[in-house]
């Protein structure tokens, strides 16, 4: 079964994101700083591009289609969740910001992992950082990757190898290319898509449904909760909710995929400009979406697979063309996600690892030869993964952003504002936090109500502001 | 290796610092708003709610108008107190 008014545009989408990738392809080849520019894009992004890669990048496949679902299932407590989001358009940028920026030049960083080696000169730091991005992004890219071939599956009646294939070729092939340049401007073309996509949605559904005050009294008279703040069930706790503040609110600084987009931006002009636009762009995006999911509830009651919800509510309020335009918006959504993902999981490999342990001083040609081959190879890797994942990786990918949310934090934030933090702190921090993550997530979810990334970051940060003050002391008492 | 200290005084921390105490002080608002009117006004029973614009009032108020206002206040804050510095040690502006 083959659905044209679905290929045609993704087909469309495809064409003009290999275009964009040729193009940016060009200043790869000139560039006279290869590192710099495949990885970072030159630090040139104007606040635009800056805002939008930094929305998308966050609002990921999994808010895009389970997050629509969830709120269809759960009522308005969900969209009051999910906008916790909100704080990420301005926080992220504003407290890593200007300091980070300076410093990052400074050091001439180019990742993360860059950053945390100069600040404390610990080799156990660089190896600890580095496998707390290798294991939990690769899991995530994963995941991601398998969400992609699926969607396209059930959107274009492809069988899941030809889906997979389609979605990798697209994905590899602009990223090994044309590097962090492709990838940003791919992720500003798609957060437009995301923006005007889910309004027109929006739109629809709220005159399918009768217009607003009629939608919320057929929700009211199904089941009143779903228009409280304590979901379906009434057992969405404010302390629960609350806590998502911390998952998908602040904590956010600390993702690696997030955090390096701190440091790519030209100047502070481009910086301030981002923040406004990421801060409109993410609420709108998060306030139209998840409503989507809760007005569409009335309208198609009775959908069983949350991740449905949105596919199927498209099709049955829009016409079938722009159904299919409007549904290019979650494949935009993995796509944005999964390419930088993939950037960062190879900027790790060439830069953190090879330069800096295995040739520090390879040729320029060859670091460029090798950032390309070993950004096809982890694709190729992930995609055999796809195929038949393992249930480890989806283990894994269960903790990846509270995971790495608990490693960095402190690291990164504390290393930057605080100058008695030190090599032991960070070290410590980094233990604790995923440590404790993990294990209260297995065996102890939800400590104080809350969710569990929030007492890992709260035991990470003791760890590192005790370890970094008596390791401190004791050198000043040696050295006196 | 011989990498500069970030510790050392620069004017732009300063600056910079400023600006970070900012964004905390936002979110801490930020939060305040959502979490007393989602709960201060969505607490009671449905059948007692008022409305805006045909959405629930404890609805419209933390997250439609909770989000505008933020963007209000977003804007205020960089046009008042966010200063255009070089990044690069040797930047013109």
């Amino acid at each position: 079964m083959m659905n044209w008014q679905a290929i045609l545009p993704l087909l469309l989408i495809i064409m003009i994101i290999f275009v964009i990738g040729m193009w940016a392809g060009k200043y790869v080849k000139t560039t006279d700083s290869f590192l710099q520019e495949y990885f970072l894009g030159g630090r040139s992004l104007g606040g635009f591009v800056l805002a939008m890669t930094m929305v998308t990048t966050y609002g990921s496949a999994s808010s895009f289609l389970s997050g629509p679902g969830t709120a269809y299932n759960e009522g308005l407590a969900w969209v009051l969740l999910s906008m916790t989001q909100l704080s990420t358009g301005y926080f992220v940028l504003m407290i890593l910001g200007k300091k980070f920026a300076i410093v990052t030049r400074k050091y001439k960083a180019i990742t993360i992992v860059d950053f945390l080696r100069d600040r404390y000169q610990s080799k156990w730091v660089v190896i600890l950082s580095a496998m707390s991005i290798l294991i939990f992004l690769f899991s995530a890219m994963s995941a991601q990757w398998i969400g992609g071939g699926r969607l396209i599956q059930s959107l274009t009646g492809f069988s899941y190898m030809t889906a997979l294939f389609i979605f990798s070729i697209s994905v590899l092939v602009y990223v090994v290319i044309g590097g962090f340049r492709a990838v940003a401007i791919t992720d500003a073309l798609q957060g437009i898509i995301m923006l005007i996509g889910t309004l027109i949605l929006l739109i629809a559904i709220i005159i399918a449904g009768g217009g607003v005050p009629n939608i919320i009294s057929n929700l009211a008279a199904e089941n009143p909760n779903l228009i409280t703040p304590f979901g379906a069930n009434a057992d969405l706790t404010p302390a629960y909710v609350s806590s998502f503040w911390v998952l998908v609110g602040v904590g956010v600084v600390a993702l690696p995929q997030i955090a390096v987009r701190t440091m790519s931006y030209k100047n502070s002009k481009s910086m301030h400009l981002g923040i406004m636009i990421s801060t409109i762009v993410v609420g709108f995006i998060m306030l139209n979406m998840h409503l989507i999911g809760v007005f569409a509830r009335p309208i198609m009651p009775g959908v069983e697979i949350g991740d449905t919800v949105m596919p199927l509510v498209a099709q049955q309020v829009l016409p079938s063309w722009l159904a299919g335009i409007i549904l290019a918006a979650p494949m935009a959504a993995i796509m944005t996600t999964v390419n930088s993902l993939l950037l960062l999981v190879s900027s790790t490999i060439v830069k953190d690892i090879y330069l800096n342990y295995i040739e520090p001083d390879a040729k320029e040609t060859k670091v460029k030869g090798l950032s390309m081959s070993v950004t096809a190879v982890i694709g190729i890797i992930v995609i055999t993964m796809s195929l038949n994942p393992p249930d480890l990786i989806i283990w894994l990918n269960l903790f990846s952003m509270g995971g790495l949310e608990a490693a960095f934090i402190w690291p990164i934030v504390m290393g930057l504002y605080w100058k008695k933090g030190n090599k032991y702190g960070a070290i410590a921090s980094m233990i604790t936090g995923v440590g404790s993550y993990i294990m209260f997530e297995s065996f102890y979810p939800q400590p104080f109500g809350m969710h569990s990334v929030v007492t890992a970051i709260v035991l990470a940060f003791i760890a590192y502001v005790s370890f970094s003050l008596v390791t401190g002391k004791n050198r000043v008492a040696l050295e006196n | 290796m011989n990498k500069p200290d970030i510790n050392q005084d620069d004017f732009r921390y300063k600056i910079a610092n400023k600006e970070a105490i900012i964004g905390i002080g936002l979110v801490l608002f930020n939060f305040a708003w959502w979490y007393g009117f989602a709960y201060g006004l969505g607490s009671k029973d449905p059948s007692e709610y008022s409305y805006v614009l045909g959405l629930p009032a404890w609805f419209f108020y933390s997250c439609v108008l909770g989000f505008i206002v933020m963007v209000i206040l977003v804007w205020i804050v960089l046009k008042l107190f966010f200063t255009d510095i070089p990044l690069d040690d040797d930047e013109e502006i």
